[in-house]
């Protein structure tokens, strides 16, 4: 009986992650699919490499290297919006590379790279706006907003959902495109008038468009490519590029200084580059526009050419200190309106 | 005795020397039990035992050597009984140094600048590795054996080497934890010092705001309390309505009733707010029917405090349901025939004579209810709406884009001061008042029914909510096999083939995508639930029939943990244990012991409870025959104590798997916990595969418990036999 016992108890034990191989400590900072397919693919092609892979959001994934700064056990770090990237890289936190692949990317991605000295790279790109359920439009009989302006509607209100820019870096972009297209003041002028009809500030950065898919909010001012990801599972979700021009982020991708792993992030780094793995993301539901030049971008995908872009300066509002003070200037003047 | 003095010290002084010669001093980063390292093991510098890494360079590590040379030399030139002051004064020295180098050096040098400018550079170590751990066990075992050497509790080693050892477990994995979170609001995260984060946030208003009172926001503290104090009450009130329909009335599903507050104990979290949205929420399908039926526009009531009241009066009403059902159930009915006797009508003996008995059980309900809402993470995560609570604005302070480990803290401390508040009212207070319902008389007599104008209306509310929580739980089961709930209502297995596919390719392959984190989960909860066992039961063990100095202090730095929130503890486990001397983020290791310690206090409250039961007179009978207490406790004790290890074990297993707001904090790309991956599924709106994986794990939760059940049900067979022998009343109800 004993021995039977400790039998079961022995293959318990080894039973996950028998096989000895390199490992991977990947933080994923996209959607989970996304992160999967990814996983998947890499270990189909890399036998010998086992990855470990988490899902944080960019935020998460910041404190956890920042945390973990003296003692990284992450090796690498994709996806997520570019900020806290360009924040790890400044810190020290992620490592200098020059990957090989650099030439076949898109020049916003190589700029990523050059801003940062190399500590990161740009692996794909999305473009904010927004996306409204057409159900409760239709049913309220009010036009679909076109433009930022057109989102101080009073028939908008209780309607409009958008992230706290504290606690998510889509909010964040927002915030700064804000403030690149109208000069700061002006900026928080239309934020307080906006607060009027916002009915919640989120905690993550793509929740307000899950919300007005599921009707629980009216629009949701998010990533574009999120918005078509849920048109796309066939939610009434109209997506929309605001009329006066606007921001976008560069999802990026950093190697962590001091990691355990470099060969192997390495390896997972220029594979992920690579436009045939590029070509791959629209199955998993992601409608970013790739950074690698010959990857095909998916044809749901908002097409870049055709949105108005402002020229957004990354190297400005990626300082830690700029963002520290518009956000406690977001904090002092919007954050702290009673809620609606 | 002398022969098994100089026994165990040899064993001891054995154990540290092979640690100092024979095992790597410092963490090895593959992990030890791998056995990677032991083909590197003299040529890598980093594998090298403490003593030749003292000749090489790290002086901090002779004063160990002398220590340990110096209690060899103790044990050759000195007699049992003339040394035990000696040893004492050795362990002591050792395990100080220790913590002084520890947290002095760290990986890069200093810690702190002040030393360094004292006594210039010196190289960083790693954090303390096998060799390190075992000479730490080494010198605290050689205090116990000191004291027992001079006679201390009847020079009984076993006793005194368990409550040493326990008391190192208890410090390092409890209070080390809270004093590094402290400390960590005092350093910026390079390490050096600053106040500026502390006195920043101290006086917040975002914190202590009393603004809603003149219409505008109120502080997240006050919003977070405010809330507690209503769930509380609303627990505790439908508590005892459930309580009373189910032991005073003829109401006639009791034992369906029952069933339905096992369910959300063993719901992970995120699952109750979720289906409550689907029903409720804007676009809810509860909320389509009313507005189709009325015509008014519901909107989006749901986030908020109000949503989150509702899940947790729904995820709560149960424990306070088990509280409150003992007490109603252990009240005297002589007291009520008294009264009814001496002329009441039903309705005043109610009243008069049954509330008041119940007022300490309702209090205890009340504070249960109370702690919990504060710590309560999943659902108002969920339903939060644009301000959240403390547990949620503790893990954003850490994790979002603001990222300030001091607010953290400062939030930490607040929750903490609340929840120790609580435990501290109910400890003083109410102790006291509990005794005054268990009367100890002759319990004859039927307990009275209600008097109908209360059964009535306790009955439709008991009725009005269960069926609420069924129809929750039902939209639960609905939602795993709908393509995309809320939308798309055609049935589809898809999800669970997602979550759980298997693939058969050259043997098995575990296709589905929560396989992972799910054998992780059952792992760590397996590996977990026995350990609390065990450390809750001695711990029951030596509270009960030990008697030594000190006794209810450490009984209550023990119960103490369980009153500190998930959050709380789940930040302070990473500020604690990722950098040297002791360093475990990103193992299995810092979940298990998380959850050990977490869950120990239910585990010593129901030793304790089944313990009291046990007739002294089986200890000392073992005893006087001559055996030891490790023996007894072996051979004696545990045998009789089978009930209770069993439900220790089942709560810290399903504990282990529900949990997150500990958990969120300390999972790692390799051990991904279950609860963990489904938060990320939730926040990606995937709540198909979300909810298919809770459904899988209630499921294997209520196989597991089953399976306990049964051997509990063993148990009860052979109790009868010790009925018959007196001095032992065996009060089942006690044991629950």
């Amino acid at each position: 009986m004993k021995a039977v016992k400790l039998a079961l108890l022995g293959t318990l034990v080894a039973m996950p992650g028998a096989a000895l191989a390199d490992e991977l400590n990947l933080i994923c900072s996209a959607d989970v699919v996304i992160c999967e397919k990814l996983v998947n693919e890499f270990e189909a092609s890399h036998s010998d490499i086992d990855v470990n892979m988490i899902r944080l959001s960019s935020g998460e994934a910041y404190a956890k290297v920042r945390a973990e700064a003296r003692n990284p056990q992450t090796d690498l770090w994709w996806g997520g919006t570019g900020d806290p990237h360009l924040q790890a890289g400044q810190d020290g936190l992620s490592a200098q590379y020059k990957s090989p692949m650099l030439d076949q990317l898109q020049d916003w991605a190589k700029g990523q790279a050059e801003v940062s000295d190399f500590h990161t790279v740009g692996v794909y790109s999305g473009a904010l706006g927004w996306g409204y359920n057409k159900e409760i439009f239709e049913k309220k009989g009010i036009e679909p907003p076109k433009c930022w302006a057109d989102l101080l509607d009073p028939a908008l209100k209780g309607e409009v959902q958008i992230a706290d820019p504290n606690s998510s870096g889509t909010a964040y972009t927002a915030l700064a495109t804000l403030v690149q297209l109208m000069g700061e003041d002006e900026a928080f002028d239309f934020l307080k008038k906006m607060h009027a009809n916002v009915s919640q500030y989120t905690k993550s950065g793509s929740a307000p468009v899950k919300a007005a898919a599921r009707g629980e909010t009216g629009l949701g001012i998010v990533f574009q490519h999120d918005a078509v990801s849920q048109a796309v599972s066939g939610f009434p979700i109209g997506v929309v590029a605001p009329c006066e021009g606007t921001g976008y982020e560069i999802g990026s991708m950093s190697l962590i200084e001091g990691a355990q792993n470099p060969e192997a992030a390495r390896t997972f780094y220029d594979w992920v580059l690579t436009a045939e793995v590029q070509s791959l993301m629209p199955e998993a539901g992601s409608f970013q526009i790739p950074s690698n030049a010959n990857a095909t971008p998916p044809k749901e995908a908002p097409d870049l050419s055709t949105i108005k872009l402002i020229d957004y300066d990354f190297a400005e509002y990626g300082d830690a200190d700029r963002r520290k003070a518009l956000l406690a200037r977001w904090d002092e003047e919007v954050g702290s309106l009673p809620v609606q | 005795m002398t022969s098994r003095d100089n026994r165990r010290l040899d064993l001891i002084l054995a154990a540290s020397l092979f640690a100092l010669v024979a095992l790597p001093w410092y963490r090895i980063r593959s992990g030890f039990f791998g056995l990677e390292w032991v083909p590197d093991f003299f040529s890598s510098e980093k594998l090298w035992p403490g003593l030749l890494q003292a000749l090489n360079g790290k002086w901090q590590l002779l004063p160990i050597l002398v220590l340990v040379a110096a209690a060899v030399g103790l044990r050759v030139m000195r007699k049992p009984g003339t040394r035990g002051a000696a040893m004492i004064a050795i362990g002591v020295s050792g395990l100080a140094w220790m913590l002084a180098e520890g947290l002095a050096i760290g990986l890069r040098g200093w810690n702190w600048g002040l030393l360094e400018a004292l006594f210039g550079d010196v190289s960083g170590q790693p954090a303390f590795g096998a060799g390190a751990l075992m000479v730490v066990t080494g010198f605290a075992l050689m205090i116990a054996f000191g004291a027992a050497e001079r006679g201390a509790l009847k020079g009984d080693a076993f006793v005194l080497g368990a409550i040493t050892l326990l008391i190192l477990l208890v410090a390092v994995f409890v209070f080390y934890p809270l004093v590094s979170m402290f400390s960590g609001a005092f350093q910026e995260f390079d390490g050096s010092f600053t106040t500026e984060g502390v006195r920043r946030n101290i006086v917040d208003p975002k914190i202590w705001s009393l603004g809603c009172l003149a219409g505008g926001n109120c502080g997240v503290a006050w919003r977070t309390f405010f809330l507690a104090i209503c769930t509380a009450t609303g627990t505790t009130l439908l508590g005892l309505v459930f309580a009373l329909v189910a032991t005073r009335t003829g109401f006639r599903f009791k034992k369906s009733l029952r069933l339905l507050t096992v369910l959300p104990i063993i719901t992970p979290p995120f699952v109750i707010g979720l289906a409550l949205t689907m029903l409720l929420g804007r676009s809810g399908t509860l909320t389509n029917v009313i507005e189709v039926a009325t015509g008014w526009e519901l909107g989006r009531w749901l986030y908020g405090l109000t949503g989150i009241w509702i899940a947790q009066m729904l995820s709560f009403t149960p424990i306070a349901f088990l509280v409150l059902i003992g007490v109603v159930e252990g009240i005297s009915p002589s007291m009520e025939e008294a009264s009814q006797t001496l002329r009441s009508d039903r309705w005043r003996t109610f009243r008069k004579v049954t509330l008041p008995l119940l007022a300490p059980g309702l209090a205890n309900a009340f504070l249960i209810g109370f702690i919990e809402s504060m710590a309560d993470f999943g659902n108002p995560l969920v339903l939060g709406g644009s301000g959240g609570v403390l547990s949620t604005e503790i893990f954003f302070a850490v994790v979002g884009a603001q990222n300030d480990p001091a607010r953290a803290a400062i939030l930490a401390m607040v929750l903490l001061f609340f929840t120790l508040s609580a435990f501290l009212a109910q400890r003083f207070w109410l102790t006291g008042r509990n005794f005054a319902t268990v009367t100890g008389k002759g319990d004859g007599g039927r307990h009275i029914s209600l008097p109908k104008r209360v059964a009535w209306p306790a009955t439709t509310i008991a009725v009005a909510w269960a069926a609420f929580t069924i129809t929750v739980y039902a939209m639960i089961v609905f939602g795993g096999f709908v393509k995309v709930w809320g939308l798309d209502h055609s049935l589809t297995f898809e999800h669970y083939i997602r979550a759980f596919g298997i693939g058969w390719d050259e043997g098995i392959r575990w296709t589905g995508v929560a396989w992972d984190s799910f054998w992780t989960t059952m792992e760590i909860a397996l590996l977990a639930a026995p350990l609390t066992a065990a450390v809750g039961l001695l711990t029951a063990w030596l509270i009960v029939r030990q008697n030594f100095p000190g006794r209810s202090v450490f009984e209550f730095a023990l119960m103490m943990s369980f009153a500190i929130p998930g959050t709380v503890i789940g930040i302070s486990y990473i500020m604690a244990f990722n950098l040297p001397p002791l360093q475990m983020t990103g193992t299995a290791v810092i979940l298990i012991a998380c959850f050990v310690f977490r869950n120990m206090p239910v585990g010593v409250r129901g030793g304790v409870a089944a313990m009291s039961q046990l007739d002294g007179s089986l200890d000392e009978a073992s005893l006087s025959l001559g055996a030891g207490s490790g023996r007894t406790m072996r051979k004696v004790i545990l045998p009789l104590l089978r009930p209770a290890i069993l439900a220790a074990l089942v709560y810290s297993f399903v504990r282990a798997i529900t949990s997150i707001s500990a958990v969120i904090f300390l999972v790692s790309a390799k051990y991904n916990m279950a609860t963990a991956y489904i938060v990320g599924l939730v926040e990606n709106g995937e709540y198909g595969i979300a909810i298919a994986y809770s459904s899988v794990l209630i499921l294997v939760m209520i196989t597991v418990i089953g399976g306990f059940q049964l051997l509990v049900g063993d148990r009860r067979i052979r109790r009868r036999e010790e009925r018959v022998s007196p001095g032992s009343p065996i009060n089942k109800e006690a044991n629950a």
